[in-house]
């Protein structure tokens, strides 16, 4: 029997299909069997894209849709998703899906585009403790994105270039308004770009490690959500908590859906 | 559960923390949803179908204004929310 995750992004939606095997008695959670991810436009509603984003993945997976027996939907159009049995926040997700990738994990850090968390997370995957920022973008990946436009770099070069600076500059703006004249006046003064690069992500990390230290550095500390692929991020997020590794799970952006379809198992 | 809500900016850190597993045998009827003159406490029943307070999404991201007239400049003594809830769960940050 397979349990369904589906993180129900604004313009995406990933879905992760689990399959429960039987071993020795002892049912095991197998993952990573099936897994989708698919975009779609702006001006689709939500709950049709859900529904055709499920349809396709089912299609891809080559499941029948009576095989899966439980859907929990997660991410922050959750409710959208009608067919599923239940919707569980990004929250209980992450941490769940980070703990079941990375058992040792006990601080999971989330930076997603609009948005970055702290999570204290139990052994089981449980959430303990947990602190957002609701109201500076300043720490999520979106700032980071933003910024490196305003420097003509991809998001890859960007936090690459990062990596080929030892400089620190501070940042003292707390959002993104200010933080970005703050980058223009840095461009106007041919700051050279990788230590523009470091300030900025040096910036998203402090404010991060400050959710973080809300809910207290437990290690391990695991990273998920889309920043996972920026290294410069990391190193900066490892300097700013000040721990010797940040683990990284393989699959970042199915960590929601997989925790989703995880707790469909557990409930199932 | 510890569920902080609230923000960081750049006069400070707004926080309010509740343990939500105090809620779960609420000594007083939730009184906390009573207590507030700004309404900024909801229950919901969380993801581990427990119910629980939390503070309101229109409130999260304003903390530091609502709460300016339960904290008077120069200190508070108590909290009207903090005080209604005999089981400590609630805290302020600031
Ligand atoms: S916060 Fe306090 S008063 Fe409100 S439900 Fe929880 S235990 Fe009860
Ligand atoms: S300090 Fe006053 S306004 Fe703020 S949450 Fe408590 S009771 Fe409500």
């Amino acid at each position: 029997m397979y349990t369904a995750g589906i993180d129900m992004g604004a313009r995406s939606v990933k879905v992760v299909f689990l399959e429960e095997l039987k071993v020795e008695g002892a049912p095991q959670l197998k993952w990573g069997v099936k897994k989708t991810h698919i975009m779609f436009p702006e001006d689709l509603d939500m709950d049709v894209a859900a529904e055709k984003a499920y349809t396709e993945a089912l299609q891809l997976a080559g499941l029948a849709r009576e095989a899966v027996g439980r859907v929990v939907a997660t991410g922050a159009g959750r409710k959208q998703v009608k067919f599923a049995q239940d919707n569980v926040t990004e929250v209980s997700a992450g941490a769940r899906g980070a703990v079941f990738m990375h058992p040792s994990a006990r601080t999971v850090i989330d930076v997603g585009a609009e948005e970055g968390r702290g999570i204290k997370a139990a052994p089981d995957g449980k959430v303990v403790d947990f602190a957002g920022n609701e109201k500076c973008a300043a720490g999520a990946g979106a700032f980071a994105e933003s910024m490196s436009r305003a420097l003509q770099l991809s998001l890859k070069d960007f936090g690459e270039a990062s990596l080929r600076s030892e400089k620190t500059i501070p940042m003292n703006a707390q959002c993104t308004v200010f933080a970005e004249s703050e980058v223009v006046s840095l461009i106007h003064a041919n700051t050279p770009k990788e230590d523009i690069a470091k300030a900025v992500l040096d910036a998203v990390a402090s404010r991060v490690c400050a959710m973080a230290r809300r809910v207290g550095i437990e290690e391990d500390v695991v990273l998920i959500g889309g920043m996972v692929h920026n290294p410069g991020f990391v190193r900066s997020l490892q300097g700013a908590l000040g721990v010797d590794r940040v683990l990284l799970p393989d699959l970042p952006e199915y960590v929601g859906a997989l925790g989703a379809a995880l707790i469909a198992a557990e409930i199932h | 559960m510890i569920a902080n809500y609230g923000y960081k900016d750049g006069s400070g850190e707004y926080y309010i923390s509740i343990d939500t597993d105090k809620c779960l045998q609420c000594p007083v009827e939730q009184a906390c949803t009573r207590a507030c003159p700004k309404n900024m406490f909801e229950i919901i029943t969380d993801d581990y179908d427990d119910q629980v307070a939390a503070i309101k999404q229109a409130h999260r991201r304003t903390l530091a204004y609502d709460c300016t007239a339960c904290k008077p400049a120069g200190g508070y003594a108590s909290l009207p929310c903090a005080s209604a809830c005999t089981a400590g769960a609630i805290k302020h940050s600031w």
